[in-house]
């Protein structure tokens, strides 16, 4: 008993180490998200956090269930591939719900360039205009269709 | 031509209901979803990419990135016969602009290369997060825990290609989530739909029928900096050995 | 964009380790470099030394703990780092780093401190009056027991926990260098040597620090400095210096030999950008100069005088050369782009939440928790009061 009389004020100290380790586990109990670990050193949750973001662009198959008119116009032409909203921008609100906002017709005068201006730096095989001498200031769907833009698929209205 | 909702609902039922799981952005409404049946990626034919930036434009709509910052950007290279390990690259705001047209074609080559998060599997920037607020899903996407994040930027320092920052209003780490919230509901990412040429392809290496595996055995593709070895899943078809 | 030349990928025009992250290494640098020299006279039984022994332990437990001040101020979620201790990640150096502090801090410093200061605690905490009795009561901790044996145990204890001091000190500052070191995508840090670059210079760091200390402290208190403690510390630091300048000179000659995909990027940016606060503040004048003024000490019989002199500046010199040895790790690695094609600039501000003042602030901070803890528990060994203790 002696021994430990010398040595006590040592376990005091540990006491308090021990005392703020037990705190601090509890603590953690309380702390660390429920979902934590579930599939790694993460919390779980946060995969269906980010998967419930809202989404802007509603996907060219939302469109064509509605827009077949226009599917059927392009499916056959240079730019079948070419998404709506590509050129039409974000539109899921307008696929939610077609009353509650009408998307607004691009310009072809700054659309159209965007790709197909000329530019050495751009793939030799890629359709490319020098707008200027191209068309002479002319809107471009004077003579192409946008959605079927060669000239010998009727372009000009 | 009006349509309302409910009839639009009535036009392709199936895919409709789907739909209305997509806007509702509740991942319990798309319960046919299973982490473990994906391994995400992303497919850039390098050939195609006419430096538009209608992808970087998707982006920055669909996740609201901060002006300044990226999650996708597009880069043009310029380089000399004399200097070929040494490119001339610009990407004026990420390339969201477009680029300034090129006259005439002098001297070298010029291409543009889209770059975003590689979604690594053995990724830098998650093995030294300090927390666990950044990660790689069952279904290979790098995310970030926005709600547990420290900020440290830790991750920032260790990712090889820049693809990370530190949002400047919500003050944690933010980066590409391959568009998670809508590759989940079966769409494609926001980029791809962008995308007018399809030089992005989201891929899903897990699906047997998806075109990649067809693509990645007849053709030259490879990844950004692979002595890195950070697994690196966003292939590169006919990258240029001066891309960095 | 302004500060950016040639090409840097676009998320990097923002550079996000600012000077807090300069000062968080420099700090536990000093408090690693400080404990070292304070276990030569325990554990190595360096007699010299004695009177900066209490003093440097001292100064690393103020240092110690203002160190995780900069990170915090510079953490976007300051209210979330303790998620760090709730779930470190087992891969991160930087989550490991939480628990060696928390480790370093309670097992080590303040548990040797205790122990040595226990006999005066007790003393102290009956002769006090008022508030101050009440604080060495709870220091104390309830035990007034100092009878021969207790403190033949405590004096025992002591120096193991000195023994496990000295790894634990290397463990510290070898992980704040590993943070660096093990970076693979930044080839400024990514090296095997940036650990023990790191420990060795928190070594010269921290024994300057003690000596500069000691000095100046000694004459403010009018007391005359003990020159054979001073001549012997000056004589480590010397040591040490070369060590650690000889391993920097090491690491940048391999840079420059192997000259790998980086090298015209980082030669280009020591040349020009970290010209300044490289070439001239860290290796001539925090380096070079210090070196010779100790070289000069260590060969020439000096007067006293002018080693007290030449100490104080070679200190003063080695404290500036070592903070900017961190500052050009810390934001040299972030001045150029991953791309290796352009570089981005780093411009201070004044009084963000990471800015000058702020620094400056925290740099002072340690000094003033000094000035508590010399008033608490007076290190001194040449005072009438201290000197029974003393000798123990």
């Amino acid at each position: 008993m002696s021994a430990f009389k010398d040595v006590g004020h040592l376990f005091r100290f540990a006491g308090i180490f021990v005392a703020l380790f037990v705190i601090f586990l509890i603590v953690r109990v309380y702390v660390v998200p429920k979902s934590f670990g579930e599939y790694g050193h993460y919390r779980g949750n946060a995969i269906t956090d980010i998967a419930a973001n809202p989404i802007k662009y509603a996907g060219h198959e939302a469109c064509e269930t509605c827009h077949v008119d226009v599917q059927d116009v392009k499916k056959n032409g240079k730019h079948a591939h070419v998404n709506c909203e590509a050129c039409h921008g974000p539109l899921a609100r307008h696929a939610d719900d077609p009353s509650s906002m009408t998307p607004v017709k691009p310009d072809t005068a700054t659309l159209c360039v965007r790709c197909h201006a000329a530019s050495a730096a751009r793939p030799k095989t890629f359709p490319q205009v020098n707008a200027e001498e191209h068309s002479t200031g002319l809107p471009c769907q004077t003579c192409h269709q946008p959605h079927n833009p060669a000239i010998a698929a009727g372009g000009t209205k | 031509m009006k349509i309302t909702r409910r009839q639009m609902l009535i036009l392709l039922p199936a895919a409709a209901v789907a739909w209305e799981h997509v806007l509702a952005g509740t991942p319990e409404s798309s319960p046919n979803y299973k982490l473990s049946d994906h391994w995400w990626s992303m497919l850039i034919d390098v050939p195609k990419c006419i430096g538009c930036g209608n992808c970087v434009r998707a982006c920055q709509a669909e996740n609201d990135v901060p002006d300044g910052y990226f999650r996708t950007w597009v880069e043009r290279y310029h380089v000399s016969d004399e200097n070929m390990t040494n490119p001339v690259v610009i990407s004026p705001n990420g390339g969201k602009d477009g680029f300034p047209p090129v006259a005439k074609e002098d001297e070298g080559k010029y291409f543009f290369v889209p770059k975003l998060c590689n979604h690594c599997a053995d990724s830098p920037c998650t093995q030294v997060c300090p927390v666990g607020a950044t990660f790689v899903t069952p279904d290979g996407v790098v995310l970030v825990d926005p709600k547990y994040c420290l900020g440290c930027a830790y991750c920032v320092q260790a990712c090889p290609y820049g693809c990370r920052y530190i949002h400047p209003q919500k003050e944690v780490a933010d980066k590409c989530t391959l568009c998670y919230h809508r590759i989940t509901k079966g769409l494609t990412t926001a980029c791809c739909e962008a995308c007018p040429t399809g030089a992005r392809q989201l891929v899903d290496l897990k699906n047997p029928n998806d075109p990649i595996h067809e693509f990645l055995r007849t053709h030259a593709v490879q990844v950004l900096k692979p002595q890195m070895a950070t697994g690196a899943k966003v292939f590169y078809n006919e990258l240029d050995g001066s891309v960095r | 964009m302004s500060g950016v030349e040639g090409y840097i990928y676009p998320n990097e025009v923002t550079l996000y380790w600012s000077v807090l992250i300069v000062l968080y290494p420099y700090i536990t640098g000093l408090v690693a470099g400080a404990f070292i020299l304070a276990s030569l006279e325990r554990v190595f039984n360096v007699s010299a030394v004695k009177p900066t022994y209490r003093l440097a332990l001292l100064t690393a437990l103020s240092f110690l703990i203002v160190a995780p001040l900069p990170l915090q101020f510079h953490l976007g979620h300051p209210e979330r780092s303790p998620e760090m201790y709730f779930t470190p990640h087992s891969t991160s150096a930087m989550a490991m780093f939480g628990y060696v502090y928390l480790w370093y801090l309670m097992a080590v410093l303040t548990f040797e401190i205790w122990l040595d200061y226990r006999h005066d605690i007790v003393k102290m905490a009956q002769s006090s009056k008022g508030l101050l009795r009440l604080v060495y009561k709870v220091m104390t901790l309830g035990s007034s027991n100092i009878s021969p044996r207790a403190l033949h145990v405590d004096e025992r204890v002591s120096w193991v926990v000195t023994l496990v001091g000295i790894p634990s000190a290397f463990l510290l500052h070898g992980y704040v260098g590993f943070i660096f070191g093990s970076i693979k995508a930044n080839p400024w840090w990514s090296s095997p040597l940036m650990p023990v670059v790191f420990i060795f210079s928190a070594m010269v760091s921290g024994i300057a620090c003690v000596m500069v200390l000691y000095m100046a402290v000694t004459r403010l208190r009018g007391k005359t400095i003990d020159m054979r403690c001073v001549d012997t510390i000056a004589m480590y630091l010397f040591y040490t210096f070369i060590i650690d300048f000889s391993l920097e000179m090491l690491d940048l000659i391999h840079r420059i030999y192997e000259a790998d995909e980086s090298f015209r990027t980082l030669d280009f940016m020591v040349h020009t950008k970290l010209f300044f606060s490289q070439i001239v503040v860290q290796i001539i004048f925090g380096t070079i100069v210090p070196l010779i003024l100790l070289a000069i000490t260590q060969v020439i019989k000096l007067p006293e005088l002018a080693r007290k002199r030449m100490y104080a500046v070679a200190g003063a010199l080695t404290l500036v050369g070592i903070f900017a040895m961190r500052w050009n790790v810390v934001i040299g690695g972030q001045l150029f782009s991953k791309s290796f094609l352009g570089y981005t600039s780093y411009k201070i501000a004044l009084v963000t939440k990471e800015g000058l003042l702020v620094s400056i602030g925290l740099t002072l901070l340690p000094l003033v928790i000094l000035w508590v803890l010399v008033k608490l528990l007076p290190p001194w060994t040449d005072d009438k009061a201290a000197a029974g203790v003393a000798a123990d």
